[in-house]
């Protein structure tokens, strides 16, 4: 299965194409692709988000389901999806 | 320190409003990515990982409380309360949004600062000793040339698209605090036989992916002629240098590939057209600048060695303290307070804005109200009274900026790494903090005494770990974090890159074989000898050993 | 490719043959450094005004002795990150004594106009909507400059001393 990430063009964070051709910074509610034809129609959706400056940067991911959740099967996007794995000094 | 005029203030001003102008440009789609990306590099704004990252420069490292209280300002109204001190004395805010970058940079510009040339392709912040000025061993104060140089280089309209970017360092000191043998120019100051004080050119250093200790092109070089020569340097790199690939395009790679003899016969015979132009520097332009870095109107005071002592014996914490973190001073009655950003707490260099007002206004009761900011990713307070020592520390502690291990095993610097950085392979940050926190009996950490970890989460060093006594290089080997270890670096005056151990390990292993390698020194040093000298004696044999067996 | 030159928008009477299999016998012509060095002589007999256009790898050197020969030099960007035309053209300035048109083509960004402009180059090969507007963008963004260069403008340290009364 694979998802699409970018980073918002106005604030840079994190974001995943969801169904109805928005962004959202949840994972678990960002759109599915269970076979190459959808995801290849969602990343013509996402080059046309960059193309229109809402996105930077898209492209897709492979993910996998484990506990229920979305998971990135590579760590680099994982952590993209999650957050730093340190703390952030408060 | 430097205090901004009417036509620095104008600079940067208008630096603002253009970049303003170009990012509601971006937002609008009127420019492309391809055309605002080098735009807002050469202000310091890259995307990252989780967002967009502001690098702000800290000219050689001088910062006012005034200067720090923005900073925190900065960290709290457009970012999550927190900045991180970087290897080159900047300072970078990871989560800012870019509709808010004009705002913030208006508000640093409120106080002279900026991020002009933070990044890209042109001539970074010159950095420098973090003990400029106040140290006993300094010859001459690299801050006025530091600053010249910085002004120079500005929007400098010949260099701003080189093949690469350009580090250039200086130090006042024969005990090099700044690294200068491992960047692009390195400048040493020194006196020669008349008593002059003048400067060793030292080019091609650098680390990342291909490292090399810088050569020597010039042995002696009078200030008036400083500008002069830094531009024919440039000249010849900007010419020379590589362009058809981003990995071989610094100077390093130039000077190495065409030897240090040819380099320097080019240099000089650019330099032979210009030596004598509008970049000569006046006395008088000197004069003015060194004006700004006059000494402060310091009391006449004793020694208080005898003070501390007893307040040491009294106060073990304290003691370890002093020890650690506090340097001579020049002048009698004063000393040089390091600020460890190490603690167990935090990554290592980060600092929350709570910490960085509190801070401010430790500087403006102890120290003058200035700073400074080191390239170990921890800060200074340069000019404190040593019968204010003991109080200064107590209130230090209470903000948990006190942990006594400057120049020791917990005194790591890192790398943001993959937890932030678009660029790392493996993360560096939990690798810090675990050895912090398997380091964390100080009577251990004193017993290893002088080590410095450097850790980088990718080729590209940023984390200096070429020039650690211990260095960590993590890798991606097939998806999984593995760390390869080097040993025997070191920055100073007598540079070196280290030698890799073997086979990296991964991630549980990692902080196993530091201890592995630290037990294995302290069983053959000799009494009192550092870990670097230890290895430079005894060289690779014994901690390949204790690492992967026999051979 | 529109040019660029003095805040309006310039008629190029120039015929680029830097990359033609023949040059044509008259006309303004642009030619190459290769064409310029092979046949020399029959370039500096045309009556019409001749340029060259130098690409980034070759440096000024190799027309020092000849820069009054040109109403044109153009310096190529092959791409906007490549700066060596922007050193091309300081020496063409300050040190060869070139007083013609210098004219930066390829992959000139609007927002380089500054710098270049700073440089010596006084006419772009430029994609411009508003050249009028570009142009007053590009020229007076930044109106503080610390390093001396030979457009006439000066730097932040001639300011400051006339400033102090000094000179």
């Amino acid at each position: 299965m694979q998802m699409i990430i970018a980073n918002t063009l106005v604030d840079g964070f994190v974001v995943f194409l969801t169904d109805d051709n928005g962004w959202t910074n949840d994972i678990g509610k960002g759109a599915l692709a269970t076979n190459d034809t959808e995801a290849a129609t969602l990343l013509a959706q996402a080059k046309a988000a960059e193309a229109a400056n809402v996105v930077l940067d898209p492209y897709l991911i492979p993910v996998v389901i484990e506990n229920g959740n979305r998971k990135p099967t590579e760590y680099r996007e994982y952590i993209r999806a999650t957050g730093p794995t340190v703390a952030i000094p408060a | 320190m430097y205090r901004y005029d009417e036509f620095d203030s104008k600079l940067v001003n208008e630096r603002v409003e253009q970049f303003r102008r170009q990012t509601e440009r971006r937002i609008k789609g009127e420019l492309q990515e391809e055309q605002f990306r080098p735009l807002r590099l050469m202000n310091g704004l890259y995307l990252q990982l989780h967002a967009y990252m502001l690098r702000i420069n800290v000219p050689y490292g001088v910062l006012s409380a005034r200067q720090m209280r923005q900073l925190a300002h900065v960290a709290r109204t457009y970012d999550k309360g927190y900045g991180h001190f970087t290897t080159r004395q900047n300072i970078q805010y990871n989560w800012i949004q870019l509709k808010d970058v004009p705002d913030a940079l208006a508000d640093l510009a409120e106080v002279e600062m900026h991020g002009i040339q933070s990044s890209g392709n042109c001539i970074r912040n010159t950095t420098s000793d973090q003990y400029a000025g106040v140290a006993r061993d300094e010859i001459e104060d690299p801050r006025v040339y530091c600053e010249i140089i910085r002004q120079w280089s500005t929007l400098h309209p010949e260099f701003s698209f080189l093949p690469r970017k350009f580090k250039i360092a200086v130090t006042g000191s024969p005990n090099d605090r700044a690294a200068v043998k491992v960047h692009d120019i390195g400048l040493r100051m020194y006196r020669n036989d008349a008593g002059e004080a003048g400067f060793e050119v030292i080019v091609g250093g650098g680390q990342g992916r291909t490292p090399f200790i810088g050569k020597t092109i010039r042995e002696w070089l009078p200030p008036e002629h400083l500008l002069s020569y830094l531009e024919a340097i440039l000249r010849v790199y900007n010419f020379d240098g590589r362009r058809d690939n981003k990995y071989k395009a610094r100077i390093k790679i130039l000077v190495h590939q065409v030897g240090a003899d040819e380099f320097r016969r080019r240099v000089d015979e650019e330099w032979e057209h210009i030596k004598d132009s509008a970049l000569k520097l006046p006395q008088a332009e000197i004069d003015r600048i060194n004006a700004y870095f006059a000494p402060h109107d310091y009391e006449t005071l004793q020694d208080q060695g005898d003070l501390l002592a007893e307040q040491g014996k009294a106060n073990t914490e304290f003691a370890a303290w002093l020890k650690a973190n506090v340097a001579n001073h020049k002048v009698p009655g004063y000393a040089i307070v390091n600020i460890s950003l190490k603690s167990l707490r935090q990554p290592p260099g980060d600092m929350t804005a709570a910490q960085m007002d509190a801070t401010a206004d430790l500087a403006d009761a102890y120290s003058y109200g200035e700073l400074r900011v080191n390239h170990r990713q921890n800060l200074v307070l340069p000019d404190v009274r040593q019968s204010d020592l003991f109080e200064l520390w107590q209130k230090l502690a209470s903000i948990d900026l006190a942990t006594p291990n400057i120049g020791h095993v917990s005194d790591i610097i890192a790398c943001p790494g993959l937890d932030y950085c678009a660029l790392a392979n493996a993360r560096s940050i939990p690798i810090a903090q675990e050895i912090n926190a398997r380091f964390q009996s100080m009577d251990r950490v004193h017993e290893i005494g002088e080590l410095t970890i450097n850790i980088s989460g990718c080729m590209n060093a940023c984390g200096h770990h070429h020039v650690g006594h211990i260095g960590i290089l993590g890798v991606d080997k097939k998806g999984q974090e593995f760390y390869q270890f080097t040993l025997g670096g070191s920055s100073d005056q007598n540079a070196s890159l280290g030698d890799r151990t073997g086979p990296g390990f991964p991630a549980d292993q990692a902080v196993d074989a530091v201890e592995t390698i630290l037990n294995t020194y302290v069983k053959i040093r000799n009494e009192g000898e550092r870990f670097l000298d230890t290895y430079r004696r005894v060289g690779m044999a014994p901690f390949k050993e204790a690492l992967y067996g026999p051979a | 490719m529109a040019l660029l030159k003095n805040g309006k928008p310039a008629t190029d009477v120039f015929l680029d043959v830097s990359t033609a299999e023949t040059i044509p016998p008259d006309g303004a012509i642009i030619v190459s450094l290769d064409q310029w060095q092979n046949s020399a002589a029959q370039l500096r007999a045309r009556k019409e005004p001749l340029g060259i256009v130098l690409r980034s790898h070759e440096k000024p050197a190799a027309i020092a002795e000849d820069v009054q020969k040109f109403a044109v030099i153009a310096l190529d960007f092959p791409a906007f990150g490549d700066g060596r035309a922007y050193s091309s053209a300081r020496l063409l300035r300050e040190r060869y004594k070139y007083q013609g048109e210098l004219r930066a083509v390829g992959d000139v960004l609007l927002e380089q106009l500054h710098f270049m402009h700073r440089v010596g180059f006084d006419a772009f090969e430029l994609a411009s909507e508003d050249a009028a507007r570009d142009w007053q963008i590009a020229a007076s963004d930044i109106s503080v400059w610390y390093q001396p260069t030979s457009d006439g403008r000066p730097h932040a340290l001639r300011l400051r001393h006339q400033a102090a009364g000094d000179n």
